[in-house]
């Protein structure tokens, strides 16, 4: 008999599990060794050579060239271990979460300041 | 013997680390908050534990995908802050009471909770953020602290359920401990928040401050809430939340004679970062 997965359904939100997890193993553990200071210092001297090292998909590579978070959360990656790629890059966690959602940084901001996201959003 | 003495329940935003090391506490965006926790470091001061249990969880940072312990127990001497890409927070090693987390992990354990047991391993902001939150920024934390991290980052992570019960084998293992220390359990993250997708910057304040009445009111009744509602109506990263019930199943009301806790404490602010900030101490009345 199949899992029963609900969570499929929430709007506009991945929820990471076994599955995702194994689909974005080499993602996440590129992530993960960004981690370390020489690897952030190689990674950001040459970014496809050092993703070319790990064996993750192609599309993976791309997302993670364009910085496409919502793709790569879609080909397995999670937020925290794709928020190594962000320190990397010098971004807050606000801007990297803002950056999936259409909205410009300020707006995100903005929204954040004046109570967040309303729960209802998206639900029909 | 030992025993637990109080509770407390905080978020543990990494921004929040961030503005305390960077001296931007005073500024407006912050000080609503950190006025939030003022109290909180004065409580802190005097009722300054031996031990403190804190629950919490790891965000990729100790824990890859290489190994996902679903419950794990610190157990060694100390554990250091961790570099999480931008460089570690400067803050004080967290020492570690290595004697009263064997002693829990061995009772827990015959308790039918399969424990991980962690002999090494650096710590993040979901256990630090709290301690800074509490205690601010002293040259050395004021007590040993055992650090007890959930796995709420891969699905499924632990139900309220399990947690609560967890919380109250804890709270066994603490009183069949023979110094009498006086111990405090702390349950962090959350609350409403989501970090991912174009629903990222939900908050849901309405079901936030209901999850913080029941918690204090009837914690049995809100063990029973099912993960779908908590990434349903708190977001993808508000099911950190179970964590709290670890800490209130510890309490001295939960299946026992004991009196309901005393609140000494309760905030709410919104936002900190992309999160809702949430903030209980509960005192256990002798």
């Amino acid at each position: 008999m199949a899992l029963d997965k609900p969570y499929k359904n929430i709007p506009g939100t991945t929820i990471f599990d076994a599955e995702q997890s194994r689909l974005g193993y080499h993602l996440n553990q590129f992530c993960m060794s960004l981690m370390k200071a020489e690897n952030r210092v190689r990674f950001k001297a040459n970014e496809r050579a050092y993703l070319d090292e790990w064996p993750m998909s192609e599309e993976q590579k791309q997302a993670v060239l364009a910085r496409d978070l919502n793709r790569c959360i879609a080909l397995g990656g999670n937020i925290y271990f794709l928020a190594k790629i962000g320190a990397t890059d010098g971004k807050s966690f606000q801007q990297m979460a803002g950056s999936m959602t259409g909205m410009s940084e300020a707006e995100y901001r903005a929204m954040m300041i004046n109570g967040g996201r309303d729960p209802k959003w998206g639900r029909t | 013997m030992a025993r637990i003495t109080a509770s407390v329940y905080t978020s543990h935003v990494p921004a929040i680390g961030a503005a305390i090391d960077h001296g931007r506490t005073g500024e407006p965006y912050w000080q609503p908050l950190f006025k939030g926790y003022e109290f909180s470091k004065q409580w802190m001061k005097e009722h300054t534990p031996d031990v403190i249990f804190l629950v919490y969880n790891d965000h990729a940072t100790a824990f890859s995908l290489e190994l996902i312990p679903t419950f794990a127990i610190g157990c060694a001497a100390q554990f250091k802050p961790a570099d999480e890409g931008y460089g570690a927070r400067p803050v004080p090693v967290v020492i570690g009471h290595p004697e009263l987390a064997s002693h829990i992990a061995h009772s827990v354990i015959e308790d039918d909770f399969d424990l991980t047991i962690v002999n090494r391993m650096d710590v993040d902001h979901g256990l630090t953020v709290p301690l800074s939150l509490l205690c601010g920024q002293p040259q050395a934390w004021p007590c040993p602290v055992i650090p007890f991290a959930v796995n709420v980052v891969q699905y499924p992570v632990p139900s309220g359920k399990r947690c609560f019960q967890l919380g109250q084998a804890i709270r066994r293992a603490v009183e069949s401990y023979d110094e009498p220390l006086r111990v405090q359990i702390w349950g962090t993250g959350g609350m409403s928040h989501q970090l991912q997708g174009p629903r990222a910057g939900l908050i849901n304040k309405e079901w936030d401050n209901r999850f913080l009445d029941r918690l204090i009111a009837e914690p049995a009744e809100l063990a029973q809430v099912p993960h779908l509602e908590y990434v349903t109506e708190a977001g993808s990263e508000g099911i950190e939340l179970v964590m709290w019930l670890i800490a209130r199943g510890a309490m001295s009301d939960v299946a026992g004679s004991g009196k309901p806790p005393r609140v000494a404490h309760r905030f709410f602010h919104v936002p900190a970062s992309n999160t809702a900030v949430g903030h209980l101490i509960l005192e256990n009345c002798a």
